[in-house]
């Protein structure tokens, strides 16, 4: 039986930010292929480079050097424009911030979305999936922490997208709510097959991953495969 | 320096383009005052300077024929300080090269002695020797025009008698301030000349050995004209006294006042408008400005800094940004002043003329500015500091939308980022609100000063092409009989000829009076004409009087009331004629009546003073000379010479203005909008960078923000075009006077090309922002810390 071929193929990567002697080293050349349909976890400590790594891949910012490709097209060599079709049509972000839109209710964030897909879901649908379609209504100033972030959440799938980039999407969150937010992800990876990533500083959440990437200075320091990943909501913070 | 100072110069460059643009907008409000001001403050101390030290008179009496011991009865008359005699007279100038000759005015100077009164200026050359007969002073303008200089040779003809006389000094003169032909109303350096010569030699020239035939006057101090002019009218009636009257009524005095008055109220209407937008846009600036400094200035108080020392530097921040507005405004006032000081005299004949800056319009402009910017400031200043250093160091939470409205159905079409747009009017009207009426002062002053300027073209068409559709008009030496239309109508070239009867008068009507002339027409005129205001030809009939607009709001008169009309010509009768109706006007305030009716009324029947012409254009010039030639005709005055000092008169003094007005206009429309952009940026940056990351292309992010100003300039549009036609009826009535009317005139053209100006100023700083939308950090807008 074949392997399917990886959603991500990442070459020689490297990102610089700055120039002489105040340039930093953000990613120092990473290779890594990731299969679809994971939750790959990227963990590592402030500046370590898993930000810029999906930064990257999310088509927000370009490598100093090295090669990216999602599906086999490569992201490296992508127009603007190309990268924002990209963004439109493949990718979902959850932020550590949520970054709605203030004078939108939840049902119209996440129809921002839907109405620019090809082939969404309802916004109910997906509010539906994070379980906030009673709440559809409301302003994010009338919503709480982790009601904001599932909003977010439901705006990132109900696309369909092929993958979920989520940054830190627990960082603002206490742990009870972070642990539902990660139980959304899980359970839209499980029941959509949508590939997720995930950055975070909380070690805790690599246990729901198929895959967790550590990182250090820049550099993979290891990769490992999770043959029984736990449930979000069992992990203990 | 202080380490706060520091961080305030590099504030200041970290936000130097919205200083600037803040600074500009300021600086045009106070540029309008300062300028402004300074030209009334200039011109008005220039003049009054210029009167007195060349002793300009204050009564003018001019007589028939006076012997020269008049004068001593004049001047011995209580309320009289000075007084002095002179000899005056028509002279025509044969130029050559030119088929109209120049109507001059030629006046005695005393021969052994400057005069008491009305001395002049000379600009070069000198004075002629006493009793010279052949030399000649010529007013420098007039020399300028035609290029002759001391010792160059004039053909003058003075009283029939052709002569050769020598030009020794070129001069100017207090009374000829602002000086045009006769029966003119507009300037024209070319075609006006004043002749100053021995009293001997004009004595000789007009036959009025040891006479005069006007007389000066310079009342004493605290003395009441109106007491003296009556005085002098009996003391002068023997000798064929035309009536005297004060400055008020002399030809320059009166232009150079009506100009100084004009200006100074659109100086007191006009620069308060900007300097007040200005004002306004400053506060609300500051006021965001300082909102965006939120997180600093809770981190300045969690180091420890006092509220005072905080709101110290962020004073001096908005302060540095007005005063340097305000600085610069007063230098471009002072540099436009200077350039209006330099149109100005092209048209008035000041020897000198220097831009003074009004300290009062300083101190106003510079005051104005710096409230309004410390009160922006203050305000929120105040807001801020009403936090705890925690809670203002952190982000505000998301902005509260509750009250914004969810219109779930009204709305349901709509998608999502117009809802967008839509919200933030609801949620924040008053802002919006402010910059709605920010544009929309920028839209009314455009269309302000675009109809306004569709006026003044409307002034000229409708003066030279509707009220007068003649060629020429020709001025006869006196009233002549209609033998003389006769020969007109014959002559080869001339295709019609109107005669027309011009009477110089007093009007009155109760205490109300007015010094000008009436004109009698032909029945069924077809060159010169009196029209309704709708453009309807009015008969004259019978012996009533057609007033012009501008003449029957001056003496409140109205159709049926009764005038008392004291001629100022032969036998001087005093009439008293009805008002039957009211005419358009553009120049001047005429008063018309049916020319054989003003005949019968001065027992002269069949007698003309001058006709109306209109020529064939082949054979013009052949009758020009023609004219020339005959000795009853004083002058020919041609209408393309007088339409062409007529556009330079409305495009130069107080017509320049609108010019500057309308730019300045402009620019603030710009400045307006750009800011508004510029904030709505700085607020939503984040919102649209989100928007791309989510994968909205540039135009689809850059449509939130440009929607929502989109939105605030077409709701500004209509309002603007309205509060413009107001301001068209202000501006009209500023500029108008009873030398020339500007009437409002709708010109759909203005209003679009206003709405173009203000749509362009839209556009441009739409595409200036969006730039950087489109350069937005979008890693910034997800606030990694990675």
């Amino acid at each position: 039986m074949s392997q399917p071929p990886p959603i991500y193929r990442v070459e020689r990567l490297t990102r610089v930010y700055g120039t002489g002697a105040s340039a930093v080293q953000a990613l120092r050349g990473v290779d890594l292929d990731l299969p679809p349909g994971e939750i790959t976890v990227l963990l590592g400590p402030s500046g370590s480079g898993k930000s810029t790594l999906l930064n990257i891949l999310g088509g927000l910012d370009r490598p100093s050097a090295g090669r990216a490709w999602f599906r086999g097209e490569e992201l490296t060599t992508m127009s603007d424009r190309a990268l924002t079709r990209y963004r439109r049509d493949n990718l979902g972000f959850v932020f550590q911030f949520y970054n709605l839109m203030p004078s939108l209710t939840a049902e119209e964030n996440v129809a921002l979305v839907t109405e620019i897909a090809r082939d969404p879901m309802t916004p109910a649908e997906a509010l539906a999936l994070v379980g906030l379609a009673a709440r559809k209504d409301h302003f994010p100033s009338q919503l709480s922490g982790g009601e904001q972030q599932r909003v977010a959440i439901a705006r990132a799938v109900a696309k369909r997208p092929d993958v979920l980039l989520c940054d830190e999407p627990t960082g603002a969150l206490d742990s009870a709510t972070g642990r539902e937010v990660l139980g959304v992800l899980q359970q839209l990876n499980r029941s959509l097959g949508t590939t997720v990533m995930i950055v975070t500083h909380a070690a805790a959440t690599a246990e729901m991953a198929d895959r967790v990437i550590r990182f250090t200075d820049g550099e993979i320091r290891s990769v490992d495969v999770n043959a029984a990943p736990r449930a979000a909501t069992e992990i203990e913070w | 320096m202080s380490t706060l100072d520091r961080k305030l110069t590099r504030d200041l460059w970290r936000m130097k383009g919205q200083a600037a643009a803040i600074a500009l907008v300021m600086a045009l409000g106070v540029m309008m005052q300062v300028m402004m001001a300074g030209l009334v403050v200039t011109l008005d101390e220039t003049r009054r300077g210029y009167y007195e030290r060349y002793r300009f008179a204050e009564v003018f009496a001019p007589v028939t024929r006076a012997p020269a011991h008049v004068l001593h009865q004049v001047a011995a008359l209580p309320g009289v300080a000075w007084a002095e005699g002179r000899i005056s007279g028509a002279a025509r100038i044969e130029i050559p090269g030119r088929s109209v000759p120049v109507a001059a005015q030629a006046l005695s100077l005393p021969d052994d002695a400057e005069p008491a009164l009305n001395a002049i200026r000379l600009q070069k050359g000198r004075l002629f020797e006493a009793g010279a007969p052949e030399e000649v002073v010529l007013l420098d303008t007039f020399a300028t025009a035609h290029g002759l200089r001391p010792g160059d040779r004039l053909q003058v003809v003075m009283n029939g008698v052709r002569r050769s006389l020598r030009i020794t000094g070129l001069a100017r003169s207090p009374e000829f301030l602002y000086a045009a032909a006769p029966g003119e109303m507009v300037p024209d350096d070319a075609r006006f000349a004043v002749l100053w010569m021995s009293r001997e030699a004009l004595a000789a020239a007009f036959d009025m050995k040891g006479a005069y035939s006007e007389f000066l006057v310079m009342l004493s101090r605290g003395s009441d004209p109106r007491g003296v002019i009556s005085v002098l009218d009996r003391v002068l009636k023997p000798w064929g006294g035309a009536g005297a009257y004060d400055r008020e009524d002399q030809f320059s005095h009166r232009f150079v006042s009506e100009e100084i008055s004009g200006l100074r109220d659109t100086a007191a209407a006009i620069p308060p408008v900007f300097l007040g937008i200005a004002a306004f846009l400053l506060n609300i600036v500051i006021a965001r400005m300082v909102q965006a400094e939120r997180e600093e200035i809770g981190l300045l108080k969690a180091f420890g800094y006092r509220g005072a020392e905080i709101g110290g530097h962020y004073l001096k921040l908005v302060l540095a940004i007005a005063v340097a507005g305000a600085l610069l405004g007063a230098l471009l006032g002072i540099l436009s002043g200077r350039a209006m000081v330099q149109l100005y005299l092209h048209f008035y004949k000041f020897p000198f003329l220097v831009f003074r800056l009004d300290p009062g319009a300083l101190a106003l402009g510079l005051g104005v500015s710096v409230l309004a910017a410390a009160a922006g400031g203050a305000v929120v200043l105040r807001r801020i500091f009403g936090l705890q250093p925690a809670e203002a160091m952190r982000p505000p939470a998301p902005a509260d939308y509750r009250g914004a409205g969810r219109w779930a159905r009204a709305v349901s079409r709509l998608d999502q980022p117009t809802r967008m747009v839509l919200r933030r009017f609801t949620r924040t009207p008053f802002r919006m609100l402010g910059a709605i009426v920010g544009i929309t002062f920028g839209m009314g002053l455009s269309v302000g000063m675009l109809t306004i300027h569709a006026g003044f073209n409307q002034a000229v068409a409708l003066s030279f092409d509707v009220l007068d559709r003649s060629d020429a008009s020709v001025t006869f030496t006196h009233p002549v009989s209609q033998k003389t239309l006769l020969e007109l109508v014959r002559h080869p070239g001339v295709l019609r000829a109107e005669g027309t009867r011009s009477v110089p008068v007093v009007l009155r009507n109760g205490r109300l009076t007015h010094r000008g002339s009436i004109t009698g027409l032909p029945p069924r005129p077809e060159l010169a004409r009196a029209l309704t205001p709708a453009f309807m030809a009015i008969d004259l009939d019978g012996p009533g009087l057609v007033l012009s607009s501008a003449l029957a709001g001056k003496l409140k008169a109205r159709a049926g009331d009764v005038l008392t009309v004291e001629v100022r010509e032969g036998t001087q009768p005093v009439l008293h004629l009805p008002v039957t109706g009211v005419s358009e006007t553009v120049l001047g305030a005429p008063a018309y009546m049916a020319l054989e009716a003003l005949d019968r009324a001065l027992f002269e029947p069949g007698r003309i003073s001058g006709a109306a012409l209109r020529l064939d254009p082949a054979r013009s010039e052949a009758v020009q000379i023609w004219l020339r030639d005959m000795p009853v005709v004083a002058g020919v005055s041609l209408k393309s010479e007088a339409r062409d000092a007529f556009e330079r008169v409305m495009n130069q003094g107080t017509g320049a203005t609108r010019f500057i007005m309308a730019a300045v206009a402009f620019t603030i429309t710009f400045g307006i909008i750009y800011n508004a952009a510029r904030i709505a940026l700085a607020e939503r940056a984040h919102d649209l960078a989100s928007l791309r990351v989510i994968g909205f292309s540039k135009g689809e992010a850059a449509y939130v923000l440009l929607g929502e100003l989109g939105l605030v300039t077409l709701l500004a549009l209509p309002c603007g075009a309205l509060l413009g036609w107001g301001i068209a009826h202000l501006l009209a009535a500023a500029y108008s006077s009873d030398l020339y009317t500007i009437t409002v005139v709708f010109r759909p053209a203005a209003f679009g090309f206003a709405a173009l100006v203000v749509i362009s100023g839209a556009v441009l700083s739409g595409l200036l922002v969006k730039r950087d939308v489109d350069r937005a950090d979008l890693v910034a807008a997800l606030k990694t810390r990675d």
